[in-house]
């Protein structure tokens, strides 16, 4: 019998293992063929909604379900951490001391922020005026504290780069603009957004937008400050060289690594723990049959389930050629697709890959839309609340989603980077 | 792709100059490539992170990031911005003569 072992069942692992789980119906029905999927625990949460916990505008019970009921019934379904992979062996060893072998592995098990990596962050302070979002109870604790918040200095702050979404700490401060207005103190607010990039974001066309948004909602702009240590009891960011940001209430990204178990496996991750795989292909480095998507990879893509939906489709396909002996397909673009949340119930839409960054243009419809790229609207902002019921009924089954295909399209785009080019058609692998 | 002359050699940098081709980097040119960052010096701490630098990532394809290099390096993450000031893993990189770091997107 053939064995498929997906590491993780957030969204990434759950549209893996329905997508095999349909292509090998038949298989599946015969035994010739399993699916097994491992998770540390069966609470799938939604996380793009943990933006709007915060707010108010989301509660738990928006966003969590249970894990199994995301997964094909015709997989198997274990609940259980993850010690570690031994490549050469192809095992798989559970902390409580289960093990099993597979012919593929693919590892989806995401990252995981590690404020206890930065000096002070989870010292004096932590969740009572400093904070993160990117966990349910830290987003949850944040609401009260937001409700509590009658005036004085907000601090948004990215730790260090790569993170999950790195447009949410952007969309936070856009957020908390339009709360602080809505509640009507907006003027005895002060907000800064504190980022250890050059810029508001990593790719310049959109930076030069989103530094306009910035400047018309009055946050302040603090770049290249890299985060050394945060000091909760005196109200203190301070950088490794040196400089200091004072706060009254810091909103912070701590920094991202991988999963624990990724250390664990010799050779399998680079030093933050992501794995190493082919950037067009998703085939590990270290063993031709275990593969990465989402968030756990290396690709120098961003981490958002946009982006673990894309590569689900080329993967899928990888992992099916993998098994019959055929030559993988380099077909992951890089491409990925974000809402950015502007407040004030609109919003922008990007799209961009590896070689081309977002551009302005209409999507999904060349030159109709109805979504305006790099553009604020109220369509927006509805497409991403919408976006909920998207993830849960289409996303995670495994569904294609119409009318966005895996590889960018260029066709309703305006014009093209400077110095790039789109990629050429990729060669095989 | 620009080229830059520097010590009369001809040498494949990207749009913020740091070279493309590991291979043709030498001790001479990081310390004119430190120069022109403005770092009149290398010393010895200086040069213990270029070599790990470039060690790294000629084994292992990629450059290490600023907490790799505190924490595995032997200069911790105060002295690299002492040595390097504003950007270590970046200014290194580019003295180390080796690409600038696959940044985050």
């Amino acid at each position: 019998m053939t064995r498929i072992a997906i590491l993780g069942a957030g969204t990434a692992g759950t549209i893996m293992a329905n997508r095999l789980a349909k292509r090998y119906r038949r298989e599946l029905a015969r035994g010739e063929l399993g699916i097994t999927v491992v998770d540390q625990d069966n609470r799938h949460i939604y996380q793009p909604g943990l933006l709007f916990v915060p707010f108010g505008i989301y509660d738990e019970t928006d966003l969590v379900k249970p894990r199994c009921r995301q997964l094909d019934e015709r997989v198997d379904y274990v609940v259980g951490a993850i010690d570690r992979v031994e490549p050469d062996a192809d095992l798989v060893h559970l902390v409580d001391g289960r093990s099993f072998a597979y012919d593929a592995l693919i590892v989806a098990t995401g990252v995981t922020t590690a404020p206890e990596e930065t000096e002070g962050m989870t010292g004096p302070g932590w969740r009572e005026r400093v904070f993160d979002f990117y966990t349910l109870e830290g987003a949850t604790a944040l609401r009260g504290a937001l409700e509590r918040f009658e005036g004085g200095r907000l601090v948004v702050n990215i730790t260090d780069m790569p993170i999950k979404c790195p447009v949410a700490p952007l969309e936070f401060a856009f957020l908390a603009d339009w709360y602080f207005t809505r509640r009507g103190i907006r003027d005895r607010v002060d907000i800064a957004f504190v980022t250890p990039l050059d810029s508001a974001f990593t790719k310049p066309i959109c930076a030069r937008e989103l530094t306009h948004f910035l400047r018309e909602k009055r946050i302040e702009l603090v770049t290249e400050f890299n985060t050394g240590s945060v000091d909760g009891a005196a109200g203190r960011l301070v950088s490794f060289d040196e400089r200091e940001v004072p706060f009254d209430l810091l909103v912070t990204v701590p920094l991202h690594a991988g999963a624990q178990w990724v250390g664990r496996s010799e050779g399998l991750g680079d030093d933050l723990r992501f794995v190493r795989v082919n950037q067009r292909t998703l085939q590990s480095e270290r063993k031709s049959n275990i593969f990465a998507l989402g968030d756990a990879s290396n690709v120098p893509t961003s981490k958002a389930g946009s982006v673990a939906h894309f590569q689900a489709e080329v993967l899928e396909e990888n992992v099916a050629r993998f098994l019959d002996g055929k030559p993988l397909r380099a077909d992951f673009d890089g491409h990925a697709n974000c809402f950015i949340e502007t407040g004030f119930g609109k919003a922008l839409l990007i799209d961009f890959n590896y070689d081309v960054q977002p551009l302005p243009g209409r999507f999904p419809i060349p030159h109709i839309g109805p979504l305006r790229l790099l553009e604020e609207s109220r369509l927006n902002h509805w497409g991403k609340l919408a976006f909920r019921w998207i993830y849960w009924n289409l996303l995670l089954p495994g569904h294609d989603m119409p009318l966005v295909s895996a590889r960018m399209s260029m066709r309703g785009k305006h014009g093209f980077n400077e110095q790039e080019t789109p990629a050429a058609e990729p060669a095989t692998a | 792709m620009t080229t830059i002359r520097l010590l009369d050699r001809e040498l494949e940098v990207d749009a913020e100059g740091f070279l493309q081709k590991p291979e043709q980097w030498n001790e001479e040119l990081a310390v004119e490539i430190a120069r022109s960052v403005g770092i009149t010096e290398l010393t010895d701490r200086h040069w213990k992170v270029i070599m790990f630098m470039r060690d790294t990532y000629l084994s292992t394809g990629s450059a290490p990031s600023i907490r790799t290099l505190g924490k595995t390096s032997g200069v911790d993450v105060k002295e690299l911005y002492k040595l390097f000031p504003k950007g270590p893993a970046k200014l290194a990189a580019k003295i180390a003569g080796i690409p600038k770091p696959k940044g985050c997107i």
